[in-house]
């Protein structure tokens, strides 16, 4: 793991940069600590700082930009021509990826020497034979031309992968020195690593940004990449999902209405039962229970909340549906036909989401001063008048902001709706029937055996943005009004 | 010594008045708060005179919230708190276990330290105790109490054009005044009010206090405050309190120019609290 | 004057400009009757909501418990018999060795049915359909240990699974079909050997250290490699999230301007927070996958995805721990001269640790039980084979991770799984329950009040 070396060579770099500064800088005071600017641990941390930091940052933009420098120049080394036909260049990158990789194993369980995988002269037959022999898988993609690109990406590679190490070395060594030179008695020392610490901190905060823009980058170029095989007219208006799971092309049809549909049926479903439960639940915990009541009762609805979905989506499929089967099934009232449907994943989504409401609502209603309960209760007021009339209508648009919160949990949660819901994508309006949603279909889309071209996997990445789009919307107001809302009695 | 002057014919007509008649609204007898451990009031005895202003007045922390709390049974919202003792108005006991204390709000209405108008528009902060007892029966007897009890509260003339405004909307002292139109739309016998003025300025306690004046002919009030002059101004009965202790009750006259316990003294004469 | 409306008319007989005067206390008008009747109702429907939730609760408790406890037993037969060194050399020479084995293991078991007084006809198709092949492990065992020729020794032989279902409930006389798993036969012979006790139940220790067996074995099924697999991605997202979180809320809290961009970074926080969880799968499949060429169904990757997952709940966490550190602490620190750098890691910092910490071991149990980002980029169940190889294997080598192993048992048809998906779910729970437990123990043990 030659990275790691790296690494670790870097660090020790710093580190003894770190013990050249400090004993420097004590040296140039004269041996009196009282003399320098700073404490000598921060001259030495700023030979460190200077040897460290440019170094990692240099490794990670090249890590970064060697793959593409890679591919652009392998790329110009495939011939049109050995594209085969319904077959991408991308595609055929990854066949060299892989015939370089298994080159590499090959290498590294010695069937080969290093040399003969170089050797761009070596029979073309020979090295499959010899890749057959390591155990490394050769399929009929691999023609001449990918192994060739293959060796040659295994030679630009190591090559790469040699200069950087030489340069990532040379600024740490430069950075060490030059963070020496500074090192004087006079020299702001602590300052210095102040603003560079400084500086990681910012970095770290503005991780979440990246994060967004990776997000809306990688959703938005797969999308447009998505609609120039399939038109984003069909995508949004069309009443049938029905991708084909062989070929590419022509057969799908992708219209994205009935996942909309099953996403927003079920997710009704979920909040007509956690709005209300969750909502009475918090007016009874913050308005009439007592102190023991609510310490019992509010961490064990709170649990409810902590348990992973994967556990709600099996308890839908292996003990809610087949029970809802057996009273509306047709054993018992007879409009159901399997466990997995609308009813059963809103049902248990609703579950999940009741201390969601339950606990944000109850911050919202606690934060309504104890002065409104008094003025109300003042004039003779019930408890329940008092809520009704007085603490709901205060607490409105927070509560409003928390339903709104819990719908974009709804409409974004996965493995209940994987596991509970069904897989056909259908228009209707029985909620015993099974039907599917947009996150469900991210899931089975991404991890079938799809490959990525294709629309069939590509139209994930469409189901994705809106998905975003939708939830990001919900979640913009909701935040938005919650905090208002907040200010209001601030 | 800053003194509003009122007009020179109020004060000692008032307390001669009421030295006169002698009709008992509120007695308490025996009464004792706990907060939990806390003792917060013991052994308080005192009649509160109908249709005339009680003033009590003591030292912060000495109970004077807490007891006016009991008169209403507000303190049934505080989880630890515990009366006991007897409280009678007109001759019914309020802690006996037949009485609603959701009509006996109503009897005895409360106005706060803050003032806290509901966030709704000043119409329906005022009809909102109305509405909840059921007192009018049309929309236009609604209106009516609204009105009366904005002109009473001497709010009238300056929110009547923005009644669909909302409360939280006006001054501090329009908002307090609000929030005593609210106390007396319910028709109350009784007003308790803390400290209703320690958040206004010098202009708004003075129209206050006016309407405090006013509002005596038909309600007997008990007011809580800080300020001895605001008592000598507005009360004809004074009540102290020191430490959870009621030390002395009499004509508010008396217990300015005559107190009988050293206690009071001090406290008057600003030697301590 | 207002469009305000007005409730009902009430049914008092009071006039309504001065109802309540004079009226006695001790009465109560029909109107508080029907105001307390519609409180009481009122505060019902709020604990009928409690219970409703309580319940829920546990139901889910219920299943989980019923259904799961089972996947952690598993049927044995005990069955004791010595092999001579002539029947060993014996076996060896045949042709078919492991049937040799199997013979002398069915004389074993007919010896041990005849001492304890239990007969029933049974023959080798029966004890393969009962136990599979029991003449390998024998072979095997002697084998290895040519030391333990000629003396007797107890054998633990791993039922069928459908014997296990029968022992357990789940296959039962009525619902049984014969098939080459099993037959109706099988069962009277399986209750001869309970009879006898040589079918016992034992603690199933493959299923907490196993791998991911094939579709077609459930028996074998295990849940340690993806507990590897997501041990391994705690690792990743407890070095990164922790000290990218604290900085992050470092800055935010102590440095931060007042303006736009630190607005906008807040915003995003809370957005992020609020983004569902498999659109960070999509992000970990584009930029880690396709676009870094990080090695799919990687536990370095899902940390990776998990990390920016938890960090904005990190984040919020952190940042609420900082403000609750009064400002006294960073002034006194500013006033003896320390730097804000020095008053905010020297001071404020450790006294915020608790509560980070707290936070973030709740961060982590959410990241522990999230399953859909995995299965897009790749930790679906079945990779789950085996035990990496080392260190840095188990950061790249392909694995899944508990809940995505659950995912694939429940997606599976042989329902025998399903036991097996509801016992993958306690084993997790307990790490939850744990790890909340330890957040409550730190939380209590350095709880403040300034
Ligand atoms: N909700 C409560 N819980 C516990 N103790 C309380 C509560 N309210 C008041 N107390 C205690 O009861 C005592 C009397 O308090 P109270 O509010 O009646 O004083 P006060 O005379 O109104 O003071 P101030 O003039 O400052 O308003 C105090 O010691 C106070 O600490
Ligand atoms: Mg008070």
């Amino acid at each position: 793991m030659p990275l790691f070396w790296l690494i670790l060579i870097v660090l020790a770099v710093a580190t003894v940069g770190y013990v050249l500064g400090r004993s420097r800088a004590l040296a140039s005071a004269g041996g009196e600590r009282r003399k320098l600017h700073s404490l000598p641990s921060y001259y030495g941390a700023n030979v460190a700082m200077k040897a460290a930091v440019p170094a990692f940052l240099l490794m990670i933009v090249w890590l970064l930009a060697q793959p593409f420098y890679i591919d652009n120049s392998i790329s110009g080394m495939i011939p049109d021509s050995a594209i085969s036909e319904g077959s991408s260049r991308g595609l055929v990158m990854a066949e060299v990826r892989r015939a370089a990789r298994g080159l590499d194993n090959a290498v590294a369980m010695g069937e080969i020497t290093d040399d003969f995988a170089r050797n761009a002269r070596a029979d073309f037959n020979d090295i499959t034979a010899r890749l057959k022999e390591a155990g490394q898988i050769v399929t009929s993609e691999i023609t001449q031309p990918v192994m060739r690109a293959a060796q040659r990406f295994r030679i630009l590679d190591a090559t790469a992968s040699l200069i950087m190490a030489i340069a990532v070395l040379l600024v740490a060594v430069i950075g060490a020195l030059w963070g020496l030179r500074e090192t004087k008695a006079d020299f702001w020392a602590r300052n210095t690593v102040e603003g560079g610490v400084k500086a990681l901190l910012i970095g770290a905060a503005s991780i979440a940004i990246l994060t967004t823009i990776g997000i809306v980058l990688s959703l938005v170029f797969n999308t447009i990449e998505f609609f120039r095989l399939y038109p984003a007219i069909d995508f949004f208006t069309g009443l049938t999902w029905s991708p084909s799971f062989s070929g590419r092309g022509g057969s799908s049809e992708l219209g994205i209405i009935p996942l909309l549909w099953g996403t927003f049926y079920i997710s009704i479903v979920a909040l007509a039962v956690a709005v209300p439960v969750g909502l009475f639940a918090a007016i009874y915990l913050s308005e009439y229970a007592g102190p023991r009541v609510r310490a019992v009762a509010k961490p064990l609805l709170e649990v409810l909340a902590g348990i992973p979905t994967i556990v709600y989506g099996l308890f839908a499929l292996l003990t809610v549906g087949p029970l809802l089967l057996s009273v509306f099934g047709d054993e018992g009232i007879g409009i159901m036909q399997a466990g997995t449907a609308v009813m059963t994943a809103g049902l248990v989504m609703g579950i999940m989401l009741i201390p969601f409401v339950s606990s944000l609502s109850d911050d919202i209603i606690n934060a309504v001063p104890q002065a409104m309960r008094d003025g109300s209760y003042g004039l003779g007021a019930t408890k329940s008048e008092t809520v009704k009339q007085v603490i709901l209508p205060a607490a409105l648009p927070g509560i409003v902001g928390a339903i709104l919160l819990a719908a974009s949990r709804a409409i974004g949660e996965t493995m209940i709706v994987v596991l509970g819901a069904g897989a056909a994508a259908r228009l209707s309006l029985n909620p015993f029937e099974a039907m599917t949603t947009v996150t469900a279909k991210i899931v089975s889309q991404l991890t079938g055996d799809a490959d990525f071209a294709s629309p069939e996997a590509l139209v994930a990445f469409a189901l994705g943005m809106t998905l975003f789009v939708v939830t990001l919307g919900l979640n913009i107001v909701a935040l938005y009004i919650v905090r208002k809302y907040r200010e209001q009695y601030d | 010594m800053v003194r509003k002057p009122l007009p020179m014919n109020e004060m000692p007509n008032t307390v001669e008045k009421v030295t006169d008649m002698t009709e008992t609204k509120i007695a308490a007898r025996k009464v004792q708060v706990y907060y939990g451990d806390t003792h917060a009031i013991q052994d308080v005895d005192i009649d509160i005179q109908a249709k005339a202003v009680t003033a009590f007045i003591g030292p912060s922390g000495c109970g004077k919230s807490t007891f006016l709390r009991t008169l209403n049974r507000m303190n049934d919202t505080i989880d630890v708190c515990r009366v006991e003792g007897d409280i009678k108005i007109d001759g019914e006991d309020i802690y006996d276990p037949k009485v609603d204390p959701v009509q006996l709000r109503a009897k005895v209405g409360m106005v706060f330290q803050k003032p806290n108008p509901f966030p709704k528009s000043i119409y329906d902060n005022v009809a909102y105790g109305p509405r909840i007892h059921g007192l009018a029966s049309k929309k236009a007897e609604l209106d009516e109490i609204v009105a009366s009890s904005l002109q009473k509260a001497g709010l009238w003339n300056e929110v009547k054009d923005r009644l669909d405004g909302p409360g939280t909307g006006l001054s501090g002292g329009q908002q307090q005044r609000l929030c005593i139109a609210r106390a007396i739309a319910v028709s109350p016998e009784v007003i308790l009010m803390d400290e209703p003025c320690s958040a206004l300025d010098p202009i708004a306690t003075a129209k206050v206090e006016e309407l405090i004046d006013e509002l005596r002919e038909n309600y007997t009030i008990v007011i809580v405050t800080h300020s001895m002059q605001q008592a000598a101004r507005v009360s004809q009965q004074t009540a102290f309190f020191h430490l959870g202790i009621l030390v002395e009750l009499g004509a508010t006259q008396d217990i300015f120019t005559n107190p009988q316990d050293k206690r009071t003294q001090d406290y008057i004469t600003g030697r301590f609290g | 004057m207002t469009e305000t409306t007005l409730s009902p008319a009430p049914s008092s007989a009071e006039t309504p400009a001065a109802p309540a005067k004079g009226k006695s206390l001790y009465a109560l008008d029909k109107l508080t009757q029907k105001r307390n009747a519609s409180e009481t109702r009122f505060k019902a429907y709020g604990i009928t909501a409690i219970l409703i939730g309580l319940f829920f609760l546990v139901v889910l408790a219920v299943s989980i418990i019923s259904e799961g406890t089972p996947a952690f037993t598993r049927t044995v037969v005990e069955v004791e018999f010595a092999v001579s060194q002539e029947q060993f050399d014996d076996a060896e020479k045949q042709l078919f060795k492991t049937r040799a084995y199997e013979n002398l293991f069915i004389s074993g078991l007919k010896q041990q049915l005849d001492e304890s007084g239990v007969t029933v006809p049974f023959d080798e198709a029966a004890i393969e359909r009962l136990l599979g092949k029991p003449g390998n492990t024998i072979r095997s065992f002697f084998r290895e240990n040519p030391d333990q020729i000629g003396q007797p020794v107890g054998f633990e032989l791993a039922a069928s699974s459908r014997v296990d279902g029968y022992m357990n409930g789940r296959v039962t006389r009525d619902n049984i079909v014969d098939s080459r798993f099993l037959m109706k036969s099988d069962l009277d012979i399986a209750d001869a050997l309970v009879e006898a006790g040589i079918i016992k139940t034992a603690f199933n220790w493959n299923f907490i250290t196993g791998a991911d067996s094939g579709v077609d074995n459930p028996g074998g099924a295990g849940i340690g490699a993806s507990a590897v697999g997501s041990f391994f991605m705690m690792l990743v997202v407890l070095f990164l999230s922790l000290p990218i979180g604290v900085a992050a809320s470092i800055y935010l809290e102590e440095f931060a301007p007042q303006n736009r961009i630190t607005d906008m970074i807040e915003v995003n926080i809370s957005n992020l927070a609020a983004v569902p969880s498999i659109v960070f799968g999509i992000l970990g499949l584009a930029v880690f996958i396709q676009f870094m060429h990080l090695p799919q169904s990687a536990p370095l990757v899902g940390g990776l995805v998990l990390t920016l997952m938890t960090l904005p709940t990190i984040i919020i966490s952190t940042r609420a721990s900082l403000k609750a550190v009064p400002p006294s602490i960073r002034d006194a620190a500013l006033g003896i001269g320390a730097s804000k750098m020095q008053a905010i890691f020297h001071h404020v910092l450790p006294l915020a640790m608790p509560g980070i910490l707290t936070g973030t071991i709740i961060g982590l149990a959410q990241a522990l039980g999230e399953t859909a980002p995995l299965l897009l980029i790749g930790m679906v169940g079945f990779v789950a084979r085996g035990y990496p190889d080392g260190l840095i294997a188990g950061f790249t080598e392909p694995n899944s991770a508990m809940p995505a192993q659950i995912y694939t048992w429940a997606a599976r048809a042989d329902y025998a799984f399903y036991e097996k998906a509801w016992g993958g779910i306690i084993v997790l729970l307990v790490f939850l329950l744990s790890m909340n437990i330890l957040a409550i123990i730190l939380r209590r043990r350095f709880e403040r009040r300034w």
